[in-house]
């Protein structure tokens, strides 16, 4: 951001600079009442603030609850949490582009397209509601993939075992994966699994359907990037094989396109196509050793 | 305990641990959250997690003075068996996590590596880059998850608690939550149920919690007669950098890593902050506390930042209080090892980049020392009796709490880096203790028809008040315009510097408030994924909370800890001749007898439907007695003299000054 000269009799600048880039935001919003609803566009202007981000605008909005003709409307739902970059919650697509809308803030945005901000859900899940979708099969990979270590138990078995520093600085970007779906929604393999419930389905049979239905889906770099963190524990390693007869299976590794997209977008920097190309050759190796084990 | 269950609220660091731990001691669990747990709010906590270790140790280090400097820094205003026993097992709890797969930063040798935080002297704190409580949480849910597969853990994920369910003996039997996605809601018999559901920032409106931390399964709680401990201290981080929707936390460990506070000594001096030749700068936290210079304990540190910004006028900017958090001098590839995640977020939220420029903080609302009070059982050895059902238990039977939403561990002022290790510890230690509960609770077996009835009453009564705010009409006031004005007033009545002219108005206008809150009309009155109906829910149980902070520091009329009221502080020492000087130190340690015997109490709130109560409640300090907290104090030298004279002169060996 640009210094913004002193003006004045000693008036303190600031580092930040805040030129104000317009009077209202207008922001476009793609709206859905229920699974399986038609989809349609509203808009809604509100004040421009300076050091707005995306959150704070449909905090705006949601207090307003009108639309620019000034049509009273229910709030637009949205998923939120931390506010900082560090839950995963607030996943969308805005302007476009997949990202989270806390670290979206409004002065880049307007920059990059005057006028306007336009928000979608992310397409690759079903959508519940207005902008908040079911990442339930991105939770569902981690169970699929084995995403966890193995130990004993909880009780006191003294220390862990020693890890080199180099160790620790391949693992770390990784683990802090935090399941945004970003990945997910840029990944040209990654395609949309929605079934509807069925009138009278118990919870579990309704639960089993959609896990079964997920487990056939391709898994998605977030999850090939988990077995390879998990495969590098000293602890983890030990049940590396079940996992990457996981990452074998149907909907694994071999569907990934090998597009790119997924490291371009992810708000953590992960090196997911590092952990791919990993993943890819343990798996060939892996597969190997089954045919001549058997 | 076939057959049993136990329903957890909240899976952050303290509900996920004791999913995890209850799994393993063969209970059955369910886990209900706002949110998926694994963005749950621990994912904030960034600088690490304390405890004894192999180095400390050789440096004079052990347990007992972790234990000393948490009951010090907290002012004395915890039990002292629950901190003694945190204490001891905090590093099996770090070695477990490490277990568990924490990427904890390594020494070259491949040790874990420590860092230094607030209130101690020693590198104490174990740490995962500075994404610590994100690294944490993850290795629980990982093993939750883990359980789940083996279906020992049910998890309810977007289910919102409305309250927990007592019988006629008043024995907490379940819940009633809603799911957030379909509204449906719905009773769960529980044989216990644990609230671990974290702290209660909202109310301030904006401060460095997330949105989940509404505090509203807590005052559900309260009104159905749970008791509230300690409401008024809450602890107000020094280092935040302000946002218009969210306070971020810039974590101590910016500071633990050799990060400077300073300002200009000249007012609002214009220059780049790197061109202020270092003569022209203040390090007001190195000046004036030369021994902890900028890693003083938490509550002074802000108190000192605040007060240079608005009684000294030397804050950074004009139109907006903040001092800058140096890191500069320090190398970039050493900050982006130790602390990239934090320094990322600065400068994706402020656009500047704080390994090359200044960053400019303030102070803002982080942590609840108070919470739900809860029981323990304290053993032989001054710790706690493991496996005791007392332990974490509030007054109501079958219902606990553990995590910040818990009162027990931090009592006035909480230490940097002590909360992750009483998330997990709370979590740990009270899944033994339900174990002895649920084995107690074979008499109960109960009438199925009458039980039936009373879960369906709860939901009934849920169900009613959730379709009577459906059914108000338009035209009320709005439920997001009230919460800001309830974090404007709160935040300038209870937060750095406390006044009862002003506690005594914020109560006014939040009683006010509270009155306007039950007018509210919905903007959405649709029956599917409806937040507006969730949040103005949160909103109308904010009151209690926000009453129990607010009367609690109206009472008390001291400064401990958090808790700042000027009009009642223990003055410095003025006198210049040593005589003289002798004599106020007398004086300043008879007046700190009597307010520790005045004020040496748990604050109790209870509500009773509509205003809340105070009692107060002994302290044990068995283990430790008090002693005046004298940081940055003129005449602490004379003052420590006279108050180790006095306690020499009365001492008798194992007895506490309990009153």
């Amino acid at each position: 951001m640009a210094h913004q000269s002193g003006h004045g009799h000693g008036h303190a600048s600031v580092a930040t600079g805040h030129r104000k880039l317009a009077d209202w935001i207008d922001v476009r919003v793609l709206r859905q009442d229920g699974p399986g609803q038609a989809s349609y566009w509203e808009r809604h202007r509100i004040p421009y603030e300076p050091e707005m981000n995306v959150i704070s605008v449909l905090q705006r909005m949601a207090a307003q609850a009108k639309t620019v003709d000034g049509r009273a409307v229910a709030p637009v739902a949205w998923e939120c949490n931390c506010l900082e970059e560090v839950c995963g919650a607030c996943t969308m697509v805005i302007n476009g582009r997949v990202r989270q809308s806390c670290s979206a803030l409004v002065d880049r945005l307007l920059r990059e397209n005057p006028g306007e901000i336009e928000l979608q859900p992310m397409g690759k899940f079903p959508v519940v509601r207005d902008l908040v979708v079911d990442r339930g099969r991105l939770f569902r990979a981690l169970e699929r993939m084995k995403a966890w270590i193995p130990v004993d138990g909880y009780f006191d078995m003294g220390q862990g075992l020693r890890q080199s520093q180099s160790a620790q600085e391949e693992m770390y970007p990784l683990s802090e994966c935090m399941s945004c779906g970003c990945c997910l929604e840029a990944c040209p393999q990654y395609t949309k699994i929605e079934l509807a419930r069925a009138e009278g389905e118990t919870d579990e049979a309704w639960q089993a359907r959609v896990r079964e239905a997920y487990d056939l889906g391709f898994a998605g770099a977030h999850a090939i990037s988990q077995v390879m963190l998990f495969n590098a524990h000293p602890t983890g390693r030990n049940n590396a094989s079940e996992r990457l007869d996981a990452l074998t299976d149907p909907g694994g590794i071999q569907d990934c396109g090998n597009a790119q997209n997924c490291v371009a977008v992810c708000p953590k920097r992960i090196p997911l196509t590092t952990s791919i190309g990993r993943a890819g050759r343990a798996a060939t190796l892996h597969s190997f050793r089954s045919f001549f084990d058997r | 305990m076939a057959g049993q269950r136990v329903m957890i609220v909240g899976g952050g660091l303290a509900g996920l641990s004791a999913a995890m731990k209850l799994a393993e001691l063969g209970v059955d669990v369910d886990v209900m959250s706002l949110t998926p747990v694994k963005r749950s709010h621990s994912v904030c906590a960034q600088g690490g997690i304390n405890s004894v270790n192999d180095q400390t140790r050789q440096l004079g280090d052990d347990e007992w003075k972790h234990l000393d400097d948490t009951v010090y820094g907290g002012d004395f205003l915890q039990h002292q068996p629950p901190v003694k026993e945190m204490a001891y097992w905090a590093p099996r709890v770090i070695e477990l996590m490490d277990r568990l797969g924490v990427t904890f930063n390594r020494t070259a040798e491949g040790f874990l590596d420590r860092r230094r935080f607030g209130g101690t002297l020693y590198k104490r704190t174990a740490f995962a880059g500075a994404t610590t409580g994100q690294q944490l949480l993850y290795a629980l849910d990982e093993q939750v998850r883990r359980w789940k597969t083996e279906g020992k853990v049910r998890m309810f994920e977007f289910w919102d608690f409305l309250g927990p369910v007592l019988d006629d003996r008043g024995v907490c039997r379940g819940c009633v939550g809603q799911d957030l996605v379909s509204m449906e809601i719905r009773a769960f018999p529980a044989d216990a149920v644990v609230l671990a559901t974290g702290g209660c920032g909202l109310i301030f409106g904006r401060s460095t919690m997330s949105m989940a931390c509404n505090g509203g399964a807590v005052s559900r709680a309260v009104r159905a007669g749970a008791k509230y401990a300690n409401g008024e201290f809450v602890q107000v981080h020094p280092t935040a950098i302000p946002g218009a929707d969210k306070l971020r936390l810039m974590s101590e460990s910016a500071r633990g890593e050799g990060g400077r506070v300073w300002v200009p000594r000249r007012p609002q001096d214009t220059r780049d902050p790197l061109n202020i030749p270092l003569e022209e700068r203040c390090y007001f936290l190195e000046e004036r506390y030369p021994k902890y210079g900028n890693l003083v304990p938490r509550d002074i540190a802000t108190r000192e930042i605040f007060n240079v910004c608005v009684n000294e006028g030397l804050s950074v900017e004009k139109d907006r209080q903040c001092v800058y958090l140096d890191l500069t001098h320090i190398s970039r590839h050493e900050l982006d090892r130790k602390l990239g995640g934090i320094l990322e977020i600065y400068e994706k939220f402020q656009g500047v980049d704080p390994r090359s420029t200044p960053m400019k903080i303030f102070p803002a609302v982080h942590y609840s020392m108070g919470g739900l009070w809860v029981d323990y059982e304290k053993a032989a050895d001054g710790g706690l009796r493991v496996g005791s059902a007392r332990n974490h238990v509030t007054n109501i039977p079958g219902l606990y709490a553990i995590g910040e939403c818990d009162y027990q561990y931090h009592g006035a002022n909480r230490l940097g880096a002590n909360s992750l290790l009483s998330c997990i510890f709370s979590g740990l230690i009270v899944a033994p203790g339900l174990v002895e509960w649920l084995a107690g609770r074979n008499d109960s077996t109960k009438d199925a028809s009458e039980s039936g009835r009373l879960f369906e009453q709860a939901r009934q009564a849920h169900q009613e008040r959730h379709d009577a705010l459906l059914a108000r009409s338009g035209g009320g006031e709005n439920p997001y315009l009230i919460h800001q004005e309830l974090g404007l007033v709160m935040t300038k009545a209870a937060t750095v510097v406390r006044r009862n002219d002003q506690l005594a108005e914020a109560v006014q206008k939040t009683n006010e408030l509270r009155e306007r809150a039950q007018e509210c009309s919905l903007s959405d009155t649709g029956r599917w994924t409806n937040q507006n109906v969730v949040f103005t829910k949160a909103l109308v149980d904010m009151f209690p909370i926000a009453l129990a902070i607010l009367e609690g520091a109206l009472a008390r009329d001291e400064s401990r800890g958090a808790h700042f009221k000027p009009d009642f502080s223990m003055p410095s020492l003025r006198a210049t001749s040593p005589d003289e000087k002798r004599r106020e130190a007398e004086q300043w340690c008879d007046d700190f007898e009597a307010s520790t015997a005045q004020w040496l109490r748990t604050t109790i709130a209870e509500w009773d439907g509509n205003r809340i109560r105070l009692s107060y409640e002994a302290v044990d300090t068995s283990l430790i007695p008090p002693r005046p907290r004298l940081y940055g104090l003129v005449g602490a030298e004379v003052i420590e003299q006279v108050w180790k004279e006095r306690q020499a002169g009365r001492a008798v060996p194992g007895a506490g000054t309990a009153h």
